[in-house]
Formats: structure tokens, sequence, C-alpha cells
């Protein structure tokens, strides 16, 4: 098998992993990345939220939130788990997709070199 | 590492769109000229894999979360201005579709994840692995080292950004408008994490695949340096 292959199996193992990075953060009590809360976040911690992050932080409002379906946030873990990967899978055709034509559209003069 | 919207003013984030708008059209006139058909794969492979190991976010039991990126390893295999192209895709994507980023932060994101350490990682990565044949040791120790640098770098530009935010936009009572956080306050959170726990992860896997490719297919990792040459 060619080598390229099995890197694209690599990243369908990773995808299918992927629910790992939900469910240890879960496991081991670990909460949002550093500067990555909501905006609810800073009420408890500083006593108000800044008005600015308050207004922006609304501001957009993804198709597919946390890497879930919308109104899908008290699933559980499991729910969430498969949701994730689902995410992982459409994220990565879309990236895939956009940066192949990139790709395509870019390269080309690089062939004559060497 | 992904700036959410509302944590940063629009001075910085009109600064780093300004800043990615060229580097971007650089990236893609470059790329054009170097670019190989037959690169066109692993280019995509490489935009996906930083798309997916972005989503294993690693805890910190009790604390907070973080993850790798993977830019290093697309800035080994693929040149930086490459790279770049490729994580800003990744990361673009995850902010429009994932809410993962802020809409007004994608200029600062991809500076620092797309740019700061694609650019930090590649350089670090050449001077290290400088002299050395394609499947030498030293290679794998210069993935690991620029893997675990680079992305601390990328962390300490991100937490600088956090921390500039007090210092540019206040209301008259004295109240943050965006991240209330200090320079000192987010340089010493940020960095420490990615120094004692998120680093090491993008160095292990940076160094892992380099050295699977060197067994499986090294012409892969020498593509990129003909390019060069």
């Amino acid at each position: 098998m060619k080598v390229i292959s099995k890197l694209w199996i690599g990243i369908g193992i990773l995808i299918l992993l992927s629910p790992l990075g939900l469910i240890l953060p879960e496991r081991l009590k670990a909460g949002d990345a550093w500067g990555e809360w909501g905006a609810d976040y800073f009420k408890e911690l500083t006593g108000y939220i800044p008005a600015g992050l308050e207004k922006l932080s609304a501001l957009w409002s993804a198709p597919m939130p946390d890497y879930t379906f919308k109104g899908w946030e008290e699933k559980g873990l499991s729910g969430l788990s498969f949701a994730y990967i689902i995410s992982a899978i459409a994220g990565i055709i879309v990236v895939v997709a956009i940066v192949w034509l990139i790709g395509r559209i870019l390269a080309g003069k690089g062939d004559s070199q060497h | 590492m992904h700036i959410p919207d509302g944590y940063l003013g629009p001075a910085t984030c009109g600064v780093t769109y300004a800043v990615m708008f060229p580097v971007w059209l650089i990236a893609s006139k470059i790329v054009k000229k170097t670019l190989k058909t037959k690169q066109v794969p692993l280019l995509a492979i490489s935009a996906a894999f930083s798309f997916v190991i972005m989503m294993f976010n690693i805890p910190i039991p009790g604390g907070t979360t973080g993850h790798a990126v993977g830019a290093v390893l697309a800035a080994i295999l693929l040149g930086p201005w490459a790279a770049c192209i490729a994580v800003s895709v990744a990361l673009i994507i995850q902010a429009l579709l994932f809410g993962d980023g802020g809409i007004t932060a994608i200029g600062a994101n991809c500076f620092n994840m797309a740019f700061v350490e694609v650019f930090a990682g590649y350089y670090i990565y050449r001077a290290i692995s400088a002299g050395s044949t394609i499947v030498s040791s030293r290679r794998i120790v210069a993935a690991f080292i620029a893997g675990y640098l680079a992305l601390n770098i990328a962390a300490l530009s991100a937490s600088i950004m956090f921390g500039l935010q007090p210092v540019l936009h206040k209301t008259a009572s004295g109240q943050a408008l965006y991240c209330p956080y200090g320079l000192k306050t987010a340089v010493i959170a940020m960095l420490s994490e990615h120094l004692l726990v998120f680093g090491w992860v993008e160095a292990i896997i940076t160094a892992l695949v380099v050295k699977y490719l060197q067994k499986q297919d090294p012409v892969l990792l020498k593509m990129q340096e003909e390019v060069k040459a």
C-alpha cells in the first residue's frame, strides 16, 4: 500500500479516537482552555462581564457549535462523542476539499523544477 | 489557543488580519511557484491532521485543557508557506463551522498557529537538522525540539495578545472591555501549561510522524527540500 494511503487511514483512526479529546477532560475534571471561557465565567471571577466581550461573544452562531449538533449539549457523553466524530468527519471533508482545490489551482509550475 | 470572539479588541483583531492578508497572498504566490502536483495529497493530509489533532483536548487534571496543532509537522513536510495555507484553512473552518476560535479572531489565531508556529518550527527544524541525511536520527530530535519550542512560541504570542487587552481597552471606570487579564497573568498561565504539558504532545506527534516517514517513505521528507534547492 502507498504511504499516502496509510496516512489517510491514520487520519481515519484519529477521527474515531477523537472523542478521547472530550472524554478525558470530562473524567479528569478539566475545564475550558485558558482564555476560551464563555462570557458568564467572568461574572463569578471578576464580578463583571467585560462589556465588549459580552457583546462580541455572541457575534457568530456556528452551525455545529463546540463540535456537536445544536440542542445536543445535554445529550450525555456517548451522544456527544458521536456528534464529535461526525463533526470531525464533516470538518475534515470541508478542509480537505478546500485545500485540495487550492492545491490544484496553485500546483503545476513547481512540477518543472528539479 | 483558539481565541474566541470578544477577547481581543478591534485594534488587535484589525492588525492581525492586516498582517495575515499579505502573508496569505505571499504564501499563495510562493506556493504557486514551488508546489508540485504530487504534493497536493500531502498538503490535504497535513491540513486534515492539523484539524483533527486540535480536537484532542488534553486535560490538566482539575485545570484547563489544551492541544497540539500539528503545524510543525506540516512545515517540515511542505515548507512554511504551504503549511501556512494548510493550517489556516483548518483554523478558518474550525471558526466558521464549529465556533472554535472567533470570527473576529481568525487573523489572530492564524497569526499564532499558522504563521508564528509554522515559521518558528520550520526554522528550528532546519537549523538542528542542517547537514544531516534524510534518515538521520538527528531529524527526529530536530522535529521533537521544533514541535516543543514552536508550540510554546505560539502560546506566548497568543498570551501577549490576551495580556495587551486591558492596556489597550478600558472603560472610563477602569473596567476591562475585552480580555481582563494583564500581560503577566496571561503569559504565566498560558506558557506554563504549554511548557509543562501541551508542548510535549506537539513534540511527540511531530517526531513520531517524521520517524515513521523515514522508515516508510523518506522521499516525502525530502520533497520540500528539493523545492528549495
